[in-house]
């Protein structure tokens, strides 16, 4: 910029030169360096705590030892990064860490994923002087979604932050002080008393393995070992490009018919996919915003895709439960059509059919067990393993996915579209929607199918698409702090949209708290690209276009918004911010 | 001999300090408006020029403090006094507040002229619920009287933390939050209560404001020692024969506090160690008693003034076992934020109750000496910084302490 300049700092780390801008951190500077200094309570998306003190290093001239992550260089800074001394200190603060932590890393959720862990290697720390003393408290085991290991919290805070900042749910707090002191759910209550929503990005946050999913891995196990059960499957659209990266492959390379012979190696008798109640979500839904639309009903309708959402609607909004679009999740449309419509098609008794869903949430665990998600006569979806667990799956049946034949889906609910796969990035749903209203309204063929203006990371996201005259206006958040922005405005009174979609997790599914632990916005970044290539590389690409999804209303279902949908594809919310009050 | 000086407690004992009137007959409040008739700028470099340094623990220059918050630009300002004495040992502030609540009142009010702020608070420590409300009183009778002007003042009470009289964790208490001590910098001249510049000091630092904006800088900068010139309210605790408080000027020796004005040691024992400013402060040795109680002059001994506080020990007392209920407190005060803290604190504790209680060996005390030094430059705030002092020191003066107690 002309007549700006930036005020360069010529510092010196571990005797490099290097010249850096103002307000820049010992840590920054180094990692421009080429310096690497350890760090477990930083995280790069998130406010710098400086508590762990692990990233302490050594400025000349000063008494202290000062932490990295939070100190700014000034011009002349002489740092070193490494030292005796500097080594002493790290190894000491990670033995006190480790005295008061439990020493059951073989059996630990977070085992060979763990920065603790990996900490302690890299300080080779052997003989711990400080004896191992464990507060030996009960693990939160409250939800069918998550638990709290409240021994091994470090109280780093990231899972706090980034329930309260980033999702501003407050569900988890500080609690006592000193050695007491402890990360527990809000007032000092078990997590399914608190407003947790059960997104499950505290998970991606905990350095250690304080948070982690329930695992249902031996329900699934029992399933398969049970000749009399038939076990279906349903895989969401953001697993197949995260789930790779459990396996030893880059984002998005793990081929999806290698993906599901994967899955029948294990002893899945079926294997189909959500994407094709994902296109079927998009028919329902897309008729029910006409409806709303041309009928007065209320608006702007939100999506109903991502539960964490529901229940942060249903927690913090219950006042705006109504303009909740009522169609079920695509897992719970696939749930209820599983035991119905697919097991007419298949001739298997629904009773025999053991329903699995493949997610990379661990809210949709809870969702499955909401009493209303039993509208085929029976649970609808028995059990949600997420991205990780199958992760675990796929490392314990020791497949060699290089030399792995491809396989296929099932019949009747195993095609999908391109518009179905973008589900899994945030603006996705409002993209698949938009390509579909389109032309239903305006009776024309689509030509371009990118709306790019709901594509990419930013927080909320507008676009107003011209339906031959009539302007919709829609929007797009993901990151509950980000959806609360608009909910204010809806419930203000002042929104001036007509749709918006909200996913509870930053980047959307993708982003999951039952995907591959993902520190970083940057892996989410990556995911999202995998997502679009996918989304262009498929034949088919607006959900109408199905086949399968034509051949259900044909046959099962009749019409959009129909007598049978309404008995299966549709559902209702409660009011869940009675309890906080 | 050496002699008492009253600044900080002119008033003291002399008036009743629930009646204004009382405070305005010894020319309460002339101050106040002579600082309003004076240029902000030039106000700021009279308090600097007196060099009064801070009275809280950390020393630094007031009046350049005052400056920071002074060039910040901003719509608001505050003023904090920091009342939330919690040294064991200390109570200095307690006497100004319930004694002589005006002449803090009147120095914030001038604190607050200088750097253009309307409000202040006053956080007062939890276990005060007097001074609490004298002070009430005392804002209530100088708002009524239009002695304030625009400036507002509401007390605030601690909840008992002791890592609150750090600042920036007493203003996280005061904005609501967890008492835990902030990233700095930003200070809080620049960025404090509600991100606004914040000037924060001890109640006896405000309390001497008056009297400089009375006298003059050059009267101030005359008393005690240059480098940190002024007066001193020490509270004598522990073995000496007058356990009570004294105001003296800055160049006094600690030798003089103890005898001169202490009595000496009770029951006619002989003298071990003294700890200065605080629980966290030194364990300081027979041979450093000619030191002066200037803030540099006991930093060169290892020590700190801090806040005056002075705990002699006989020659009967184990540092052992001082030293372990000093660790007791510490780990009870550890606010948890940080890991050497709060790990290292209930460590240091262990460590000292397992030789205290002749269970320990050689192995333990290197590792106490060890974490001691790592704590001491590792931990995120003055606390955990300064919880081994006292350890470290004991080991360093009174090695026979310990090795009596190691098998």
């Amino acid at each position: 910029m002309k007549g700006m300049s930036i005020h360069m700092n010529n510092i010196i780390i571990d005797g490099i030169k290097i010249s850096v801008p103002d307000n820049t951190t010992i840590m920054k500077a180094a990692e421009m360096a080429g310096v690497s200094i350890p760090t477990l309570c930083y995280h790069p998306d998130q406010a710098v705590k400086a508590n762990c003190r692990v990233c302490v290093c050594e400025v000349e001239g000063d008494k202290l030892l000062q932490p990295a992550c939070s100190h700014t260089v000034y011009d002349g800074m002489v740092v070193k990064t490494s030292s005796p001394k500097i080594i002493e200190a790290r190894k000491t603060i990670l033995e006190l860490i480790l005295a008061n932590h439990p020493q059951d890393c073989l059996s630990c959720i977070r085992n060979e994923n763990c920065e603790l862990q990996s900490l302690a290697a890299e300080y080779m720390i052997r003989d711990n002087p400080f004896e191992n003393r464990v507060r030996g408290l009960k693990k939160d085991l409250s939800t069918p979604a998550l638990f709290r290991d409240h021994d091994k919290c470090i109280v780093c805070n990231r899972c706090v932050e980034v329930c309260s900042v980033t999702q501003t749910v407050h569900a988890l707090g500080l609690e006592k002080r000193g050695n007491q002191a402890l990360v527990v759910p809000s007032m000092g209550k078990e997590l399914i008393e608190s407003p947790c929503i059960m997104c499950g990005q505290c998970i991606h946050a905990c350095p250690v393995g304080a948070i982690g999913e329930v695992e249902d891995i031996d329900r699934l196990l029992a399933a398969i070992a049970d000749p009399e059960t038939v076990v279906v499957t349903q895989i969401a659209p953001a697993v197949r490009l995260a789930l790779g990266e459990e396996i030893g492959m880059p984002t998005g390379a793990l081929p999806m018919e290698v993906f599901v012979a994967g899955l029948k190696h294990i002893g899945f008798d079926h294997v189909l996919h959500t994407n094709f109640t994902a296109d079927l979500t998009i028919i329902e839904e897309g008729n029910e915003l006409l409806g709303r639309l041309t009928n007065g009903g209320t608006l702007p309708m939100f999506t109903s895709c991502s539960p964490g959402w529901i229940n942060f609607c249903e927690t913090f909004y219950p006042d705006l439960l109504d303009n909740l679009s009522t169609c079920k999740s695509p897992q719970q449309m696939f749930g209820a059509l599983v035991k119905t419509y697919w097991a007419e098609r298949m001739g298997i008794p629904a009773e025999k059919i053991f329903s699995v869903s493949i997610m990379p949430c661990v809210a949709k665990k809870y969702e499955c067990t909401r009493p209303e998600m039993n509208s085929s006569g029976y649970q609808d979806v028995d059990i949600v393993l997420t991205t990780r667990e199958i992760g675990r799956l796929f490392r314990l049946s020791g497949i060699d996915f290089s030399k792995m034949a491809p396989a296929e889906f099932s019949p009747w609910m195993g095609e999908y579209s391109g518009a179905a796969v973008i589900f899994g990035a945030t603006g996705g749903v409002m993209e698949a929607a938009l390509r579909t209203v389109y032309e239903v309204v305006t009776k024309e063929t689509l030509e371009d199918v990118n709306f790019t203006d709901v594509r990419g990371f930013a927080g909320i996201k507008e676009a107003e698409v011209d339906l031959k005259g009539t302007k919709v206006k829609v929007a797009i958040a993901h990151g509950l702090g980000n959806a609360r922005k608009l909910m204010e405005q809806v419930r203000a009174g002042d929104s001036p949209y007509h749709f918006i979609e909200i996913m509870a997790c930053p980047g959307g599914c993708v982003g999951g708290g039952g995907q591959p632990i993902t520190k970083a916005n940057e892996k989410r970044m990556e995911r999202l690209d995998a997502i679009y290539i996918e989304d262009e590389s498929m034949p088919i690409r607006k959900s109408h276009e199905n086949e399968e999804v034509k051949a259900i209303y044909a046959d099962f279902l009749k019409e959009p918004l129909g007598h049978r949908s309404h008995e299966l594809l549709h559902t209702h919310y409660r009011d869940k911010g009675q309890k906080f009050l | 001999m050496a002699e008492e000086m009253h600044i900080v407690l002119r008033n003291y004992g002399k008036i009743d300090p629930l009646k204004i009137d009382d405070y305005l007959n010894a020319g309460g409040y002339d101050s106040l408006n002579k600082a309003r008739s004076m240029d902000r700028s030039d106000l700021i470099n009279e308090v600097k020029a007196a060099n009064l340094r801070g009275r809280g623990g950390a020393g630094f220059n007031c009046g350049t403090k005052w400056n920071f918050a002074y060039q910040t630009e901003a719509d608001q300002k505050y003023v904090i006094c920091n009342a939330d004495e919690g040294e064991p040992g200390t109570y200095k502030d307690r006497l100004v507040m319930e004694g002589d609540p005006h002449t803090l009142l009147e120095g914030m009010a001038i604190c607050g002229y200088a750097i253009g702020a309307t409000k202040g608070f006053i956080y007062c420590r939890g276990e005060y619920p007097q001074s609490v409300n004298t002070l009430k009183q005392a804002i209530a009778q100088a708002e009524e009287r239009g002695l304030l002007g625009d400036f507002s003042l509401e007390v605030r009470q601690g909840a008992g933390a002791y890592v609150c009289g750090e600042e920036t964790a007493l203003i996280e208490s005061i904005e609501g939050r967890r008492g835990e001590p902030r990233i700095k910098p930003p200070y809080p001249p620049i960025s404090g209560l509600w991100g606004k510049p914040t000037i924060v000091n001890n109640v006896e630092t405000f309390a001497n404001i008056p009297s400089i904006v009375t006298n003059g800088a050059a009267w101030f900068s005359g008393i005690g020692t240059p480098f940190y010139p002024g007066t001193k309210v020490v509270t004598l605790t522990g073995d000496v024969v007058n356990r009570t408080f004294f105001e003296v000027p800055t160049d006094t020796t600690i030798r003089e506090i103890i005898y001169d004005f202490g009595g000496g040691i009770r029951d006619g024992k002989k003298f071990k160690a003294v700890q200065i400013g605080g629980t966290s402060g030194a364990f300081i040795p027979e041979a450093n008693l000619d030191t002066i109680i200037g803030f540099d002059h006991m930093v060169s001994i290892g020590a700190c003034l801090g806040s005056g506080a002075v705990f002699v020990l006989d020659e009967t007392r184990d540092l052992v076992d001082v030293a372990a209920k000093i660790a007791k407190f510490f780990s009870h005060e550890s606010c948890g934020k940080c890991a050497p803290c709060r790990e290292g604190t209930v460590r240091l504790q262990d460590l000292l109750d397992k030789i205290n209680d002749n269970r320990g060996n050689s192995s333990d005390l290197a590792l106490l000496n060890k974490l001691g030094r790592v704590m001491s430059y590792s931990c995120f705030c003055g606390l955990g910084q300064a919880a081994p002092i006292p350890v470290l020191t004991a080991i360093e003066h009174f090695p026979a302490d310990y090795a009596a107690k190691l098998g």
